[in-house]
């Protein structure tokens, strides 16, 4: 039988601490004012703003292809998803017809960014509970994927590659060889993490049952990409409303059912995956044809109202524009996928240590800059 | 469902609703602030609509009004629809809360008070998100001036 | 680099040297050179990165392009165990004042590398913003300024050497303070 110990030595009150803008748990310049008794948390409020750099209001005054790359700098690691987003809603917008050659090209260079970023998240993720050796190795192969973005796109972090019309240059002759030695490489890499981290008894015993979330509450928080699928929610923008060449390729959405820290985590692993494999059906036969459709060097949409999402590799990014005809946006707004995943941090975190926090941050894999914008 | 059927459907439920399908790719209803509440919670109970998801919620300076347009989307239906509320008032605006009905809204409503001035009926936690409490001003609008940081070009 | 053995000894030479045997000369009581050898050769920083550039930072620091064998070794959390601030992302009017009591909270020597574009002048977001400090120098003094959007790692890591041999050029009789005076004028 189980008895309660009652404390009669010291009441506990509550305590209140600060999770500072500089930490090397919140990915970014993010502060949390936690309430806590002992180390148990009542309450997490996030205090945002420590890099708002105002991109809506200088949208407001820029061209649509100087917008283009001030969504490089937002969301940093998917950088390329970033710029196909506003480059579709212009194209569309303008009823442009774009080839089938760059719409592969884009879907291509879009999962290898994906990959990219959920190596990034794997190292760091290792990193937060401890296990430093998982840096090490995501960085690894996050450079070899920098070498195939240098040689075709020119930069390694902020590509800007997408330009309303098609791509900047064409391709590198060497681009689809150094992509097919990179799955080669990859395939054998990935069983290697599952044997460093995800059968790990430490690393499952400080993220089975922790920071759980429901299917209602994913879809009234409106969370989505990884962390809305691992709720059971299906909300991966790729199927409901497919854009560029993703309707030609059949790939699997992962859903977990859980909806704890480890279902989040095997969800992103289980993700490199499925784009390991989207880009192996396309990467043999890209089309021939143009790299670019000419527009005019002053881009003017008609007057009304744009719409366009895709999916990150944090989620469902989405950019509205209203246009009034003029050579800039009258307003534009970013929809971030983490702004919304961050709103439910207080609901899930409740009840648990801080430790456990730690853990379910990083596996909601935010990234300040999208928030903040 | 059709944008056609939907219209008809919301149609009944209120009176002065206007519905536009042009300029946009999705419909749009106009709606005044006091009905506001209550059209959005038929939207998202209402068993052949069934609006759970709440994916854009922006505030905008038309010029003379200030407005918020929600988009909506339904994750068992997968239609889309989009409602767009203004008001006239610049001073003081004042507008109902959705945070009841989709959790999402309190960040977002508190973007919007953040940038716009927009104030909420029955919101929980209502200040501002990104900028210092001791800002002045609401940068978004269209009429906001500084001379001092912003350097037009 | 490293340290060098003079065949020539200038007049105003501020140590006691004694010839060796075999005909070089060996320093005896140089302690500005030691120490500046000691501090240059194990810089750690502050784990501080806003934006992009941290992540080119992190790419730094990882196993390709490795900072740790040129005695920058681990990244400290706190800022009273570090010695180096690097300034990786933009300062933002809310987050100046914090980056201003990292510094001051810092021990001195304490040095600081500004890194990126917008740490040397706000960078992309220099017009049309509210809300951007337009150089990390309006806070904090800077000692070397390494560009680009983002710089790559090659870059960042020659400014980092750049900065060791700035340290190996200072001295105990003429230290000051780079703080002082900066609020007033710049």
């Amino acid at each position: 039988m189980e008895t309660e110990v009652v404390n009669t030595n010291f009441k506990s009150e509550e305590y209140f601490i600060n999770m500072g803008p500089q930490h090397p748990a919140t990915h970014g310049v993010l502060r949390l004012l936690l309430t806590i008794d002992g180390e148990i948390i009542k309450k997490v409020e996030p205090d945002l703003g420590y890099i708002h750099r105002s991109i809506e209001k200088m949208c407001e005054r820029d061209s649509y292809q100087q917008i283009v790359h001030l969504t490089d700098r937002m969301d940093y690691l998917s950088a390329n998803i970033n710029n196909e987003a506003v480059c579709l809603a212009v194209e569309n917008a303008l009823q442009l017809e774009i080839p089938e050659r760059v719409k592969v090209i884009r879907t291509i260079i879009g999962e290898l960014t994906r990959i990219s970023s959920h190596c990034l998240w794997w190292g760091v993720m290792g990193m937060d509970v401890g296990a430093l050796t998982t840096y090490f190795y995501g960085f690894r192969d996050r450079e070899m994927i920098n070498d195939i973005m240098e040689e075709t796109c020119g930069a390694r972090l902020t590509m800007n590659y997408n330009v309303p019309g098609g791509l900047m240059l064409d391709i590198h002759p060497n681009f689809v060889k150094r992509v097919k030695d990179f799955i080669t490489h990859f395939k054998t890499k990935l069983p290697e993490y599952d044997r460093l981290l995800t059968g790990n008894i430490i690393f499952q015993k400080r993220t089975i049952g922790v920071g759980i979330l429901s299917k209602e509450d994913a879809i009234s928080f409106g969370a989505s990409g990884p962390v809305g699928r691992a709720s059971g929610y299906s909300c991966d923008v790729r199927k409901h409303h497919p854009y560029s060449a993703i309707d030609k390729v059949t790939f699997n959405e992962v859903l977990k059912t859980e909806g704890d820290t480890y279902a989040r985590y095997l969800v992103r692993i289980q993700e490199m995956w499925e784009s390991l494999s989207i880009i192996e059906q396309l990467i043999d036969n890209i089309p021939e044809g143009e790299h670019r459709v000419t527009t005019n060097a002053v881009i003017k949409l008609p007057k009304g109202e744009f719409y366009q999402k895709v999916e990150t590799a944090r989620g469902e990014l989405g950019v509205y524009i209203i246009s009034t005809g003029t050579k800039n946006p009258y307003r534009l707004k970013f929809r971030s996928p983490g702004f919304s995943n961050l709103s439910l941090l207080n609901h899930i975190a409740v009840g648990g240590k801080i430790g456990d926090l730690v853990a379910t941050m990083a596996t909601l894999d935010l990234v300040i800059p999208d928030i903040d914008r | 469902m059709t944008n056609e059927a939907l219209q008809e459907l919301v149609g009944n439920w209120l009176p002065e609703l206007e519905f536009t399908e042009e300029e946009s790719q999705f419909l749009n209803i106009h709606v005044s602030p006091q009905n506001l509440h209550t059209l959005m919670s038929q939207l998202k109970s209402n068993p052949e609509t069934q609006f759970d998801y709440l994916f854009c919620l922006s505030g905008v300076d038309w010029g003379e009004k200030l407005g918020i347009v929600y988009h909506l989307e339904s994750t068992s239906k997968r239609h889309i629809v989009v409602v767009k509320v203004t008001t006239e008032d610049r001073e003081n605006p004042v507008l109902d809360t959705v945070y009841d009905i989709w959790a999402t809204a309190e960040f977002h409503e508190r973007e919007v008070f953040d940038f716009f001035g927009i104030r909420f009926n029955n919101h929980p936690n209502l200040k501002r998100l990104f900028l210092t409490e001791d800002w002045v001003g609401y940068p978004l609008r269209k009429d906001y001036e500084d001379d001092i940081n912003m350097i037009l070009h | 680099m490293g340290i060098d053995t003079p065949n020539k000894i200038p007049d105003d030479f501020p140590g006691k040297v004694i010839p060796a045997g075999n005909g070089a000369n060996v320093v005896v009581t140089n302690l500005d050179k030691i120490i500046n050898w000691g501090r240059s050769n194990s810089l750690w920083s502050l784990y501080f990165g806003t934006s992009c550039c941290a992540i080119e930072m992190m790419q730094t620091g990882a196993s390709r392009h490795d900072y740790s064998r040129f005695g920058f070794e681990v990244a400290r959390p706190s800022p009273r165990q570090a010695d180096l601030i690097i300034i990786a992302g933009t300062i933002v009017n809310k987050m100046a004042p914090v980056l201003r009591r990292l510094y001051e909270q810092m021990a001195e020597p304490r040095y600081v590398i500004a890194m990126g574009a917008c740490a040397i002048s706000g960078g992309p977001f220099f017009y049309n913003t509210y809300s951007v400090v337009k150089g990390a120098d309006h806070v904090i003094p800077v000692d070397v300024y390494v560009p680009g959007c983002p710089p790559r790692p090659e870059a960042l890591l020659e400014g980092m050497l750049m900065l060791q041999d700035k340290i190996r050029t200072e001295s105990k009789k003429n230290k000051i303070n780079p703080l002082e005076g900066f609020d007033e004028g710049l």
